[in-house]
């Protein structure tokens, strides 16, 4: 892998060059959210391939998906080429292009094509927050048969889908390899890795901030079931659900994920709202610290210290200090993008599903 | 309290502090003249090429050692005082209960060579890359010297930076004296792939300076000249005894020690790079600069402080390295040049830079050594098999459990297994077919 010189670029070590994108990127989301009026302009630019998919010109969503998916593209192809002597960056990268592609845009905008509810199928609860909101629900309900497997194909990821493919596979089956934030992040973002802070204290930080958003949102979540099926809107006559989901989907939903996990690319590294905000990732990895059979293995003696696995990882793991401890490495937040095996000199480090004792 | 001072920060001396903390309650300083904080040499030639910077090759955060009380001074030590149990710092005295000397290395000059020229110079500390930012600064053309691990590290650091690099080899090949010529060639095939000039059975025999001292070309033992604004030394280390050189601890090319790591003198233990032992373990040298070598005699030293006196006795021989693009490992011995009662079997891929040889017993057929170059073996496994004295058709058979290379890599223990049923007709070893979908899918993308 060649990332020399990475530390020396302005736009990869937190130069001018890299607080002028990370800016760009935040005014971009902040307009999109909350002004898309004012960048009609470009959002029109993608009105013709909106009239060949969709059937309509394009609305400030359609734009984001459009441009979101050419991004994924266009960077996966730098990663394939960047790592193409390694085949599981290649077929992991080819992975979240096809998702992205195919499951984040195509299939939902043909589905609105078709009058039907919109759906992600590879987007899960409660990284899709919304999934059992009260017009979601009805929507599907009212679509009938089709709109009926939705609602059961969402429910099943969540109860089934999750916990069986990350006992196998470890949470890499969705974060690295099928999540769009994961893709963006894998692709667009994988210039700033280096970037994740990996003290200790960024840990203890990590592990509040995860978990209290994953909590957050099922709380969220029992509100909106509370309303939904008592069409009570206070909670315990107090706490308007409502107004806890409109703030859920405001300062997570938005400016969390969107404005902050990818604005700060270029300050805080790649995966900012999957390490410290996502509470899909959160579940993922608690069953993957628990009870999974996926762990980055460990040739002990061999390691230098040298702390190449953990200048790369994306998720601020201190890698290195289970590697020279040789210790095998089995965290939560391990997205198994495979970088610091990847990066070690002395083939130290090697992701595996093994089976259990 | 007992008052045990560790003299070097580097591998094995921050071992022994850690471990000693782990095991007692005793006051531990280290002191150093190259860093305050423990970093990690080997990443040097990373920082060189912008991989990474200083703070990313510290293993542990500042924090790390005032919470587990290890005191760290960055100071250098004038002299010991065996009698009365103290060390001359710059501006102190410092008094020890148990000294432990891990000084570790300098690099070799050579005699023919003026040290004072500028922009000749070797790669060790972490002032040495300081100058080599300076001395390297906007040249051109460089001549490494000597075909070791650290010149081929060199060689990279300055490819990397369009800089043009001739490297002498005193051998056949790189590394002449430790691969054998297969392995040999294919790195040195790999280093000229890479840009670097090889000049084989080469070596350095004059330095030509400007007025200013500084480096203008260089005369090769050919008497070929080549101009250039660079030389990098890089034949070898030698233990760093300065410190010792006029006291009455022994030592010869290192700090001689026993095997409790003991020097000649009472309560001074020296451990790591700066060691010569005395009666080496079984199959190892008796200076042996290897990191994990280092890292070990600091966990024997500490045992040994702490009440449970122990022998520094390490296990099978491995190593590792990599050259370029190119992984190496090692388990068990493999000799240079082959030994009499022991036989090899050889298989390699020129295209990918792969290749693995299996040393094993004429008679007994049991396994001796393994090497791999491009591909990654399982550590465990490897050692397992040479402990246990397996065949090596038991190890060829097994393959599989020792391959450590990423998921979905190219299959390549087939390829291997067909040449030794070619080599070796009469036992061939049964080849299964893989079809698993892992499978399908290396080749669908090879």
């Amino acid at each position: 892998m060649n990332s020399n010189y990475i530390f020396q670029s302005s736009a990869t070590n937190r130069g001018w060059l890299g607080m002028m994108i990370g800016s760009l990127l935040i005014i971009f989301y902040v307009l999109l959210y909350w002004f898309p009026a004012s960048i009609q302009g470009l959002i029109s630019l993608t009105d013709p391939i909106s009239l060949i998919i969709k059937g309509k010109v394009a609305d400030q969503w359609f734009f984001y998906g459009f441009i979101y998916t050419i991004a994924i593209l266009g960077m996966g192809i730098r990663m394939i080429r960047k790592y193409r002597h390694n085949n599981y960056q290649k077929i992991r990268t080819i992975s979240v292009m096809f998702f992205q592609t195919c499951f984040a845009f195509l299939i939902p905008e043909l589905l609105a094509r078709l009058n039907l509810p919109y759906q992600d199928f590879k987007n899960i609860f409660p990284l899709d927050y919304a999934f059992f909101f009260d017009y979601n629900i009805e929507k599907k309900i009212a679509a009938g048969t089709i709109g009926y497997f939705m609602l059961a194909w969402g429910v099943f990821l969540f109860v089934i889908g999750v916990p069986v493919m990350t006992y196998f596979f470890g949470k890499r089956w969705y974060c690295s390899w099928v999540c769009g934030c994961g893709g963006l992040a894998e692709t667009v973002g994988d210039p700033f890795r280096q970037l994740s802070d990996k003290s200790l204290k960024a840990w203890k930080i990590e592990r509040y901030s995860i978990y209290g958003i994953l909590s957050f949102s099922l709380i969220m979540t029992v509100g909106v079931f509370y309303t939904f099926f008592t069409k009570e809107s206070k909670l315990f006559g107090i706490i308007d659900t409502n107004f806890i989901r409109y703030i859920y989907g405001f300062l997570i939903g938005s400016v969390f994920a969107g404005v902050v996990g990818t604005g700060f690319y270029p300050l805080m590294g790649n995966r900012v709202w999957c390490r410290f905000g996502c509470p899909l990732a959160a579940y993922l990895g608690i069953v993957q610290r628990y009870k999974s059979r996926y762990r980055i293995s460990v040739n002990a003696g061999q390691c230098i210290s040298c702390g190449n696995c953990s200048t790369f990882c994306e998720m601020g793991i201190d890698v290195r200090a289970y590697a020279q401890k040789g210790q095998d490495i089995v965290r939560a937040s391990c997205v198994g993008c495979g970088i610091c095996a990847e990066v070690c000199p002395r083939g130290v480090l090697n992701l595996e599903n093994i089976s259990t004792k | 309290m007992k008052h045990i001072v560790i003299v070097g920060n580097g591998i094995a001396g921050i071992t022994a502090a850690r471990h000693i903390r782990k095991l007692s309650d005793y006051k531990i300083t280290v002191i150093s003249s190259e860093s305050k904080y423990f970093f990690s040499r080997t990443a040097l030639m990373y920082i060189y090429m912008g991989q990474m910077k200083y703070e990313h090759t510290k293993p542990y955060e500042n924090w790390f050692w005032e919470k587990n009380r290890i005191e760290l001074k960055y100071d250098k030590v004038e002299s010991i005082n065996i009698e009365r149990k103290n060390l001359q710092l710059t501006k102190e005295l410092l008094e020890y209960d148990q000294l432990i000397l891990a000084t570790g290395s300098n690099y070799n000059t050579l005699p023919n060579i003026n040290p004072d020229i500028k922009g000749v110079q070797g790669l060790y500390h972490l002032q040495d890359l300081e100058k080599l930012e300076e001395n390297t600064k906007n040249i051109k053309k460089a001549v490494v010297v000597g075909g070791g691990l650290i010149g081929v590290e060199l060689a990279e650091m300055l490819i990397s930076r369009n800089i043009e690099v001739t490297f002498l080899i005193r051998e056949d090949a790189f590394w002449g004296n430790v691969l054998p010529i297969e392995e040999a060639n294919i790195v040195t095939q790999h280093l000229a792939k890479m840009g670097v000039k090889v000049l084989i059975n080469t070596e350095l025999k004059e330095v030509h300076s400007s007025v200013n001292q500084r480096v203008v070309s260089i005369l090769t033992s050919k008497d070929e000249k080549k101009d250039c604004e660079f030389v990098g030394l890089t034949i070898g280390v030698s233990p760093n005894i300065d410190l010792v050189k006029n006291t009455s601890i022994e030592s010869q090319k290192g700090i001689l020690v026993n095997e409790y790591l003991k020097t000649s003198e009472p309560d001074i233990y020296a451990i790591g790079d700066c060691v010569e032992h005395r009666n080496p373990p079984s199959g190892r040298k008796a200076i042996e600069q290897i990191w994990y070598s280092g890292k070990l005699m600091g966990e024997t030293v500490a045992k040994s402080i702490c009440g449970s006196l122990t022998k520094y006795e390490p296990d099978i021989f491995y190593n590792s390295a990599k050259f370029f693009e190119i992984e190496y490992q090692v388990y068990g011995k493999i000799a240079q040049i082959l030994v009499a009662n022991e036989r090899t079997f050889y298989w390699g891929n020129a295209e990918n830079n792969q290749c693995i040889r299996i040393n094993y017993d004429a008679e007994s057929n049991s396994v001796i050594g393994i090497h791999a170059l491009g591909i990654r073996l399982r550590q465990a496994t490897c050692e397992k098999w040479i402990r246990d004295k397996n065949t090596i058709q038991h190890v060829l058979v097994h393959f599989e459990d020792a391959n450590f290379n990423p998921e979905f890599s190219k299959p390549f223990i087939n390829a291997m297994l067909e040449k030794y049923n070619l080599e070796y007709p009469e036992k061939p070893i049964l080849i299964k077919k893989n079809k698993s979908i892992t499978n399908f899918i290396s080749k669908i993308f090879n």
